[in-house]
Parts: structure tokens; sequence; C-alpha cells
């Protein structure tokens, strides 16, 4: 069995948290507890003020805050190999640490792409030397994510490949991707799909729509990506093959991936904070922080994806953290890269857009916040005694605005940037170690 | 959206325009004089940055500061520092080195003229980005209609034909509108976006009732622009959207943006028609970005924010 996940070694917290606000959904958990964390496992979950202070440890005072099982992101672009000037290992993973994150997957779309054994290797053992959350890697479906011959898939899998995916762009090809879902047989792993039909998305940059007419922006229809969520599935169902989608961003597109679960294809959905919060009608500010792929939508579109999340249609929040430096994104809307981070921003902008505002409940919210590694059959992080310590505690009360301290990440292209947003993210635990402390935590008694 | 520049019409409401128009007719009046000079911009700098091909917009701009007494730089692509891959932001600072009082620019990108305003000191004039819009463009037309016309309000005017690929329906949409026009669009179904009618336009698919139009508005087929097939054939385009005399009521005035595409949207007869005001327009172009300039650089702001 080889490790499927990887991190720099890292000393296991000894840590009682007083009094905190444990909301685990999964374990029906949601109340005051004392969380004793003895070499890195939680220990023990106890009445608020009944635990005694570990001797070797140290007691932090958790009144007023929350802890949520570690949040999971499948999908961030770490740009490690060969974009290191956008984000490393090390600073991505950083990122995701002060989002409240404790493991991450990271697509292959880097230079060289991860699309053989060697390229691979070479990134396991980095990221075992520099992460700070665990990290997991996909392989790409393609060579060179050219679309027209698989990769080694088996081998790829050996070498510790959680899946596959030519994500950043779409395997337009239904003949290649058939070939793709039948080797997953042999290979297995989750195949995961950018989905987004070249022939009705070219030259698009923003949502096709009122805003594109005005601002005359080319369009990416939403049928660009429906179109193929409708097609895989059908080519998924055909071949009783595993397929995720990845970022669904229209209406159109939850309802074709509405049916084919309903018909019994074996897929699931991820959806991301930047389209479940806003609409194409910030792109009027043509700020190029605001263009990604897939675009930010209608309002109509915007409520059937969190709909979906909150039915279950949609699985899982993903960020698609995808960095760019400041000189690429400084040009005119047109000519800027796609993405936004998302790491650092995750929790807060939908807690402050989606929980505060009503539309979807604080449980929900954490439960799709930590589904999406049982999608590539890895373990659902979970507070309860025995388990390793994957836990983030925030303060739900703190208000910050984004950006005002910098950025774990190496970039800044932040669609949230300058928002005022809701909980703050104070401390994380990933697989039993400290991944990241807030300043202004201090410890109440550290004995020892 | 600032009142030191003028990136889109929406910088700029009615009053706005109305005071812009009154001041290119008297500036009109100074390019009919022997020495067609004054001196209101004398000691000025103006930076003419021109990013994709252009005649008329170039050279009256260039005019229009010339017989304000302003000093004028032009800059092309072809042959300067950005022909050597020098970005944008670094040709703004540069330029800014020599405190121009206002940047004149054109470039193929939507939104290039607003980011130039958020990187320099100079006032801002959005001479065309990409297919965004183009507001002295839409000014001079108006000013043009207003001078045949007397007012828009009420007036039918019809934009027929590339309007996908415009900047200048864009500008021209919401300047008509501002001015109490209606604005009816139609073209090729493949060459109108989606979404155009919240701009505040009704959209037809055929020239069918191009008879209620009061003014027909006729755009270019901008090949240039064109990657994909969006039109079988210029000769099916002809047949179906091209306007001649025959499909022009003798009341009806004729405009175009120029340069014109003879023999495919406007026929050779309709250009050289008397009700063809496509020769004003031009004339035009001169008086009113003389007025632009003086309003950003000079006058009391009459750009007042409406967005």
């Amino acid at each position: 069995m080889i490790a499927r996940l990887y991190r720099r070694p890292c000393e296991p917290a000894e840590l009682l948290i007083r009094g905190v606000h444990v909301l685990d959904p999964r374990a029906d958990l949601d109340e005051a507890r004392d969380l004793l964390i003895r070499g890195g496992v939680v220990a023990e979950l106890g009445a608020p003020g009944s635990l005694p202070a570990p001797a070797d440890g140290e007691v932090l005072d958790g009144s007023g805050r929350h802890a949520f099982p570690g949040l999971v992101d499948p999908h961030v672009h770490l740009r490690t190999p060969g974009q290191e000037y956008k984000e490393t290992l090390e600073t991505g993973t950083a990122a995701a640490a002060a989002g409240g994150f404790c493991a991450l997957i990271a697509m292959p779309n880097t230079a060289p792409v991860v699309d053989q054994a060697s390229v691979l290797t070479s990134l396991c053992d980095s990221a075992g030397r520099e992460a700070r959350v665990p990290v997991g890697f996909l392989a790409s479906i393609t060579r060179g994510l050219g679309g027209e011959e698989l990769t080694e898939m088996a081998e790829l899998r050996d070498c510790g490949a959680l899946g596959f995916t030519d994500d950043g762009r779409a395997v337009a090809s239904a003949g290649m991707l058939r070939k793709a879902l039948q080797y997953q047989r042999l290979c297995g792993g989750v195949i995961a799909l950018h989905e987004e039909d070249p022939a009705l998305s070219a030259n698009g940059v923003m949502h096709e729509g009122a805003v594109s007419a005005r601002l005359g922006l080319t369009g990416i229809p939403s049928i660009s990506e429906s179109t193929m969520v409708a097609r895989d599935s059908a080519i998924a169902r055909y071949e009783d093959a595993r397929v995720h989608f990845q970022h669904l961003s229209c209406v159109e597109s939850v309802t074709a991936l509405a049916a084919a679960k309903q018909a019994g294809a074996r897929v699931s959905g991820e959806a991301c904070p930047h389209h479940l919060t806003l609409t194409d009608d910030v792109v009027r500010t043509l700020d190029s922080r605001f263009k990604m792929n897939p675009p930010l939508r209608s309002e109509d579109d915007r409520r059937a994806l969190v709909e979906a999340l909150r039915s279950g249609v949609i699985d899982c929040v993903a960020t698609d953290h995808a960095p760019h430096a400041r000189h690429e994104k400084e040009v005119p809307f047109e000519q800027a890269p796609m993405g936004t981070t998302g790491l650092e921003t995750a929790f807060a902008a939908l807690y402050t857009e989606l929980v505060l505002s009503g539309e979807l409940e604080l449980g929900v919210l954490i439960e799709r916040m930590t589904a999406g590694m049982a999608l590539y059959d890895l373990a659902t992080p979970r507070i309860a005694p025995g388990e390793p310590a994957n836990i983030c505690v925030v303060d739900l009360g703190a208000r910050w605005e984004v950006g005002a301290g910098g950025y774990a990440s190496r970039s800044e292209n932040c669609c949230f940037h300058a928002r005022k947003l809701h909980g703050r993210v104070i401390l994380t635990l990933a697989d039993g170690a400290v991944a990241f402390r807030a300043r202004m935590l201090a410890g109440v008694g550290a004995v020892a | 959206m600032s009142a030191r520049h003028l990136i889109s019409i929406d910088d700029v409401d009615r009053a706005g325009i109305e005071r812009i128009l009154d001041r290119a007719e008297s500036f009109a009046e100074v390019s009919g004089r022997e020495i067609k000079k004054v001196p209101a911009l004398r000691g000025r700098t103006i930076v003419n940055l021109f990013y994709e091909a252009s005649t008329r917009t170039s050279s009256s701009f260039e005019l229009a500061a010339k017989r304000l007494s302003a000093d004028v730089v032009s800059v092309r692509s072809v042959g300067s520092s950005v022909d050597k891959g020098e970005s944008l932001k670094d040709t703004i600072q540069t330029l800014s080195a020599y405190d121009p009082a206002a940047i004149v620019i054109r470039s193929p990108h939507v939104g290039a003229a607003r980011l130039v305003a958020g990187w320099c000191d100079a006032a801002v004039i959005n001479a065309g980005d990409g297919k965004h819009e183009h507001p002295t463009q839409a000014l001079l037309d108006v000013y043009t209609l207003r001078r045949a016309l007397g007012s828009l309000d009420g007036v039918s005017i019809w934009i027929v034909g590339d309007v996908l690929h415009s900047r200048v329906a864009r500008s021209n949409i919401l300047a008509f509108k501002r001015m109490g026009a209606e604005v009816t669009v139609t073209g090729p179904p493949t060459l109108i976006p989606r979404g155009i009618e919240a701009l505040g336009c009704a959209v037809q698919p055929t020239i069918e009732r191009l008879g209620e139009a009061d003014v027909v508005y006729v755009l270019r087929m901008q090949h240039e622009r064109m990657r994909e097939s969006f039109i079988p054939s210029l000769r099916e385009y002809a047949a179906c959207y091209q306007i001649s005399t025959t499909r022009l009521a003798p009341r009806q005035l004729l405009m175009h943006p120029g340069p014109v595409n003879r023999g495919i949207e406007l026929s050779a007869d309709a250009i050289d028609s008397p009700q063809a005001l496509i020769g004003e327009q031009v004339k035009a172009g001169v008086a009113v970005r003389m007025a632009v300039l003086y309003e950003l650089l000079a006058g009391t702001p009459a750009l007042a924010a409406v967005a």
C-alpha cells in the first residue's frame, strides 16, 4: 500500500482546547467541549472544564470559538513544478492551513504536466519535504493535456496518483474519454472532469449574458459546460465508470448531474466558493480578479448551485485555488489568465454570504467542506476519540478584510480581495500536527 | 467612475452631453476661421496612444488637440517599445514621466482605458477599447443628429449590422437612449450578442420593418475581428442586410461610423445619397473632440458620474 497524501515531517500536537464549541455534523456533535489531543490524536472529548491539562502540552481557551473537522479541498493548483513564481508547495499549503484546510488534492496542469511517473514521484518527494498539510496529486488523463493519448495510468496509480484529470481543459473527444473510463477498470482512481465544449466556449472570457453584451466581451455560454456534463454522464453510465465533475457553474449542469445520479450513474460534483457567492455582475468592474474558468454566472445559476449543494446533488465544495502573479493579472481583462485564489477565504466567504444570509445551514456547509476526500477514497476528517487530529478552530465573530494583512499564498489574485468577511480561522490541525496558528491565539496556561 | 475621464458613455449624463455638444458648436465655428486655433490648452501635453489602426479617430484627436494649442505626442504600437513586448502598464509609466494632461488611448482590449486611468494622473479618454466602447464616436454621432433633427427625443434609430463586434454600437445605444431616442438593433442573428436588450434597445431579426426608422445607422462589417464563420458569405449578408437607396425611404437619414465597406453593408448609391450624413459625422469629429478635451482639461466638469 503506498501513501497517497504527502507532507513534511511534523511534531504531533499535545493540546487541550477548553470549552470550544465542537461542530461535527457526521458525529451529530454540536456543543461546547474540552478537546484533548495527545500524540496528534483526539484523545478525549469532555464536558467543558472537565479535562485536566496535559502534563507536557499546551492549553488554549476555546470559549466563544468553534472547532470543525478540518476542511478538505479536492481541487487546488499548487503550480509546482514549473510555475513556482505563482505558488510553491510551501506557500500553497501555508495558504491552505491559514484557511482551515487539512488536506488538498493538487491538479496536474503544471509545467511539465504530471503525465508520467518521474514527474509525479519527484512531486510526491517534494511534498514530503515541503507541504504543511497533506497533499495528494492527480495525474493527467492525456499526455501533455493534449487530449490525444492516454497517460500510463496504471503506473501513475502505482506511484501515488489519486486519480486523473485534464483540468484546465476538457477531454473534448468523447472517444478519448471513453477509453480513459474503460481503462479505469484496470487502474482504479477517480476521473475528474473539467467540462467545457471548446467549440461553444471558444475565445470566451466571461459568462455569456447581459453583462458580456454590455462590455463587448466574448461570452462562455453555460451550455458549453452542461452539454458536456450530460454527454460524459451518459458515457460514465454506459461504462459504469466513476466520474467527478469539477467546478460546476450553472443551473443546466446541476440539472444534468441530478438526472445522471437519478439514473444511477456513479458521478459526483463539486462547486467553488466564488460560483456560490458571486455573479457576473461584478465583472462590470473589469477587475481581472473576477476572471476565472468556468466564469462567474448569473444569479439564477448561483442560486441553483447553492440549492444543489444543500440538497447534496453537488457533493462538496472545492476552491479551484488558482494563483497567478500580479504582472500576469495587471493587464486588460481579455489578456489576463483565468483563475482566483481561494484557500484563505473559502470558509469565511461561504459563511458570510451563505450561512449569515440564511441560505445554508452551518452544519451543511461544514459537511460539504469536509466531503471532498471521500470522493477519492480517502478518510473524511472526524472529531472523535481515536481519530487523527484534523481540526480547524474558527472565531465566527471575527470580521476581517481580505488581503489587508497580506496573503499566505504567493499570489494575491483573490476575487474576495478587500471584502469584509466574517469568520476567521485561528488554528488548523492537519493529520495530528499544528499547521497554522493565528498570532492572536495565546495559550492560557502552557504547562511544562 | 470619475468625472476626470471619458471612458464610457456611462460617465456622462444628458446635461453633460448637451454641454459638450454646445461647446462643440462653438468650436466648429473656430474651424471655420482662417486661423483655426484657440489658446485654451497652451502648454498642456496630450499623448495619443494608438494600439490599433485608425485614420479618422487618431487624426481628429490630434487636430483637436492642436487647435486647442496643446502639445501633442502620438505613439503607435508599430515601431514603438510596445512592438518589443512592453506591457501596457510599463508604457503608461514611461509616458507618465512627461506629465501629460491627458492620454487618449485606443486598444484592442476591453477595459484598457479604465486600467490606464488607474495607473496615471492624466485625464484618460477612451478612443475605443476592443468591442466595449467608443464614447467620442457616440458623442459626434449625437452632435450630427442634433444638428440635422434639432433633438433626438422620440426619434427611432435602427442600428444595422455586426453589433457583436461593434464598440460603436454599444456606446451609441447608450448615448441615443440617454438623449431620448428609441433604439432598435438588427443584423444577422449570429452577430447580435445574447443579452443586448439589457442595454434598453429592441432587437429585430430582419430589416423588414426598417421603414419605422427615422435614422438608419449602419455598422461596419468587421472582418478583421472575425475569427470564425459568423455568416455564410458577404454576398448573403448584403442580400439580407445591405442598405441601399431602394431599401431607404427618402425621409430617412443614413449614418455610418466609417470606414465603409462599399458594396457590403452599404451600396454605393446610398453612400453618395443626399440623406447620408457620413461626411457630416467626420466633420463633427474634430469639434466634438475639442469639446471633450476642453471639458476634461479646461472647463468645469460636465462629465458627471451617473453609473
